[in-house]
């Protein structure tokens, strides 16, 4: 193009340059090719300018004379090294200072949620328009209130603004709950609260967990070897404490287990001594004491026969006093061990489920007489006392008795063949059959005399506690509503007809009906009780944001901010509708509590067997593991090295198996039976758990929120 | 004495593992020298003992003994033997955690 503008009067050279070159203005990578031009004369040199104008070239004017040119190239490149040094040391300082935001950059953003966490609790504040101040209304625990008013008087000090006022405020509305707890206790209440927060005030069933969750676990976890590994595990954890605690880790597992470290220390030193009290030590026994069997066969009786019975009864097989401490270890020798085993679990199981089961109902009188709901006691807690009494713990008796009544010595009306059965007997009785006797038999299937006539009073007593929990108080109720209902009805009436200008009184006396309401209802079972001990008014005169954040941040946690107090207003106003209670409501809710309770207190301890179901399996696997595994290590093997070698492998595998199989697994099912044990079974009998926690204004709780938050993105 | 075989998640197992077996097998070893009635069943008799197609009575009985007195001697040695081979794990297991240790220290 060029060539044929200038008629072949201009010589060109062009190249493509390699490198991309960045477009500074887009910042996209361009290609571009260079050229240079010589031509001769002014004439021409318009036309090429006006042809490189058109084609949107950069020109760059170029001297005639080499030496200029070459010193027009030397200073293009002292200017280009000058640029580049520039841009380094730009590069440079801009890293310096990233690298030194970076290293505060934690700070800053724990400043920044701070901040934002405060003015987000600010913002629930209340204006008090007549006095220029914040008026904020939160719950904060009795105990903690000096502590708050001296974070209070601490800010003022600091800020310099007019005092804040902390009022303590009554209200209708629930508190929350708040258990203070250790570093042993928190597990325990962690385990309660993952069910449901007690309502204020409720009675708590942690402290009784401490013991009873570790101890039914063991009963399911019953080995000595089993236990000591779980004690061990447990133990390291306790004593390592802090320098685990301060190796902060995203894993779950781990975190789930140190959590509950005091759980698992206390689970396996329980485990031990069940594993003591059934002789187990990785499904072998230990012989402490001495057995109190004997075998006394002569050589010529054991040739002969394949199996051989010891018999309690024989003084010179049995010495007729038990083993001093737990299962004597003969037992684990022998072909029925099951069936002793299995009967002797299965007992203590339905015992210690009846003695917890009991004791839940028992703890529900405190939550009745906490509650103010007396009526609940004589409605409610007596018939279900005496119904769980006259049905279950007749049956543990029983269970008593026939331990103690029958054995191998002794007349033929005790001997163990004579022993009726205990389901059987208890069948019988819910069916009220009744045995014939006949004159010359020994054997008796009654346990004791008159045990027809009292099985029967008990099953009456235990019959007509249903009808007493189902109907009593609904009836109570609705006498109450009635009575009430009468006597503001005539009220009513005669300030109507007393009255001319009728409407206004009309509203007097609706005033009367709601204040005399009110003045009932501290009797009344079905209203929060009024004791706001708990809450209080902190009521701030602060005469800008700035100063507030102060008073907040040295207030450094407790105090967390309700919102509205007109809430609690509308709370009250609908307990008092309340107050008329829907009577169909009440019947179907007290047929369904007593059904409930019939039918539960029958599912709940037939689910108690499963401290024997998983105690069998537990010391079944664990034999299994022993016979298949370690058995083979132990006879495969010849004499010398090589018996040795088999044995060190083997044993690795059955080490490794029992972690797995039998202390993780087995431990994991037994714990989860555990919690279902407490939250069904024991805390079905008192515990509501309808409450919310206590959630105090923290900034380790907000950071940590905003630091996890973080992490996940 | 800085080479490293295993990571320090597998060398504190081994740790473990060899800890718990010196005990354990050091443990059934001596019960098995003692002939502890309770291995009665992990022990290790021929067929044609168990099962003797003689009628010899006292002659059976007798081998049958023998050969529960021999098979509770060689298991017991076994056992120590694995015992003295989970002392070398140990020591081994253990250098290596320490030298683990070093490097992450």
């Amino acid at each position: 193009m060029l060539w044929r503008a200038c008629r072949g009067n201009v010589f060109l050279r062009q190249a493509e340059m390699d490198d991309p070159l960045e477009d500074p203005a887009s910042g996209e990578q361009v290609y571009k090719s260079v050229f240079i031009i010589f031509f001769q004369g002014d004439h021409l040199k318009m036309r090429v300018k006006k042809i490189c104008e058109g084609f949107r070239a950069t020109m760059y004017p170029c001297p005639e004379a080499p030496a200029d040119r070459r010193e027009m190239a030397m200073g293009v490149k002292t200017r280009l090294d000058d640029l580049n040094t520039v841009l380094s040391q730009t590069q440079d300082h801009r890293h310096r200072v990233l690298v030194s935001a970076a290293r505060n950059i934690r700070a800053w953003m724990m400043k920044v949620w701070k901040i934002k966490s405060i003015y987000h609790t600010l913002n629930m504040f209340n204006l008090d328009v007549i006095q220029n101040g914040l008026i904020a209304e939160c719950w904060i625990p009795v105990a903690n209130l000096e502590d708050v008013q001296l974070a209070l008087r601490r800010g003022t000090e600091k800020s310099g603004s007019l005092p804040a006022i902390l009022n303590r405020l009554s209200t209708h509305e629930a508190p929350p709950t708040f258990h203070r707890t250790n570093k042993f206790t928190k597990a325990f209440q962690t385990l309660i609260d993952s069910y449901g927060v007690a309502t204020y005030r409720e009675i708590n069933p942690a402290p009784y967990t401490i013991i009873t969750f570790p101890f039914l676990f063991a009963v399911m976890f019953g080995d000595v070897g089993h236990g000591i590994i779980m004690a061990l595990f447990g133990g390291w954890m306790v004593w390592r404490e802090k320098p685990l605690a301060a190796k902060k880790t995203d894993n779950e597992i781990w975190n789930i287990f140190f959590g509950g470290r005091y759980i698992i220390l206390l689970m396996g030193l329980f485990s031990m001594y069940t594993g003591l009290i059934y002789n187990d030590i990785f499904s072998k026994s230990m012989n402490l004491f001495g057995s109190s069997w004997h075998g006394v066969y002569d050589e010529s009786t054991i040739e002969h026969n394949k199996e051989l019975i010891l018999d309690p009864g024989n003084r010179e097989q049995y010495s007729q006093t038990p083993y001093p401490f737990g299962l004597d270890p003969m037992w684990q020798l022998s072909t029925n061990k099951i069936n002793f085993y299995n009967s002797y679990k299965m007992k203590i199981s339905i015992i210690f489920g009846i003695i917890h089961m009991m004791f839940g109902v028992i703890l529900s009188v405190w939550n009745h007489r906490f509650f103010d709901r007396s009526m609940n006691i004589y409605c409610e807690f007596i018939p279900q006392v005496l119904f769980l009494t006259c049905l279950f713990v007749y049956m543990v008796f029983l269970v008593f008795h026939k331990w103690v009544w029958y054995g191998a010595l002794g007349t033929v009306s005790q001997s163990s063949s004579c022993a009726p059965s205990i389901l059987i007997t208890f069948i019988n009785m819910v069916l009220v059959k009744g045995y014939q006797d006949h004159e010359g038999e020994d054997c008796s299937p009654y346990m004791f005399a008159g045990q027809f006539g009292i099985q029967r009073f008990l099953l009456i007593v235990a019959l007509l506690c249903v009808p007493w929990m189902l109907c009593v108080k609904p009836f109570l109720l609705h006498r109450n509503n009635k009575r009430r209902q009468l006597e503001t009805s005539t009220k009513n009436n005669l300030s109507s007809k007393t009255n001319f200008q009728g409407r206004c009184y009309r509203h007097r006396s609706e005033l009367l009906q709601s204040k005399e309401v009110r003045g009932n209802k501290n009797s009344d079972a079905f209203i929060v009780c009024e004791k706001c001990e708990y809450s209080s008014n902190m009521k701030q005169k602060e005469k800008d944001y700035q100063d507030y954040d102060k008073v907040t941040q040295a207030n450094g946690g407790e105090g967390m901010v309700e919102e509205g107090g007109e809430a609690a207003a509308a709370a009250a106003a609908a307990a008092v509708t309340e107050e008329l209670h829907d009577m169909g409501e009440v019947m179907i809710h007290q047929g369904i509590h007593t059904i409930e309770y019939v039918l539960g207190s029958v599912s709940h301890t037939a689910s108690y067997l499963r401290l024997w179901a998983l105690s069998l399996a537990h010391a079944q696997l664990s034999e299994v593991l022993w016979s298949m595994v370690l058995q083979i290590g132990l006879t495969s093997g010849g004499e010398g090295g090589s018996g040795g070698i088999v044995m060190y492998l083997i044993f690795a595998f059955w080490a490794f198996l029992t972690v797995a199989i039998l202390v993780l697994m087995e431990g994991l099912s037994a714990f989860l039976h555990t919690l279902r044990l407490h939250w069904v079974e024991f805390q079905s009998k008192f515990y509501g758990g309808t409450g919310y926690p206590f959630v105090p204004f923290a900034f380790e709780t907000i950071l940590d929120q905003a630091e996890n938050a973080v992490v996940e993105q | 004495m800085n080479m490293k075989i295993c990571g320090p998640k597998c060398s504190l197992c081994c740790t473990l593992i060899s800890a718990w077996g010196i005990v354990q097998l050091g443990i059934m070893g001596i019960l098995f020298w003692v002939r502890s009635p309770a291995f009665i069943e992990d022990l290790k008799i021929d067929d044609s003992i168990m099962h003797p197609a003689e009628v010899d009575i006292h002659g059976n009985a007798k081998r049958y003994l023998e050969a529960m007195d021999d098979s509770f001697h060689t298991i017991a040695l076994n056992c120590w033997i694995a015992a003295l081979l989970y002392i070398v794990t140990l020591f081994l297991s253990g250098w290596q955690l320490w030298v683990n240790n070093r490097i992450s220290a």
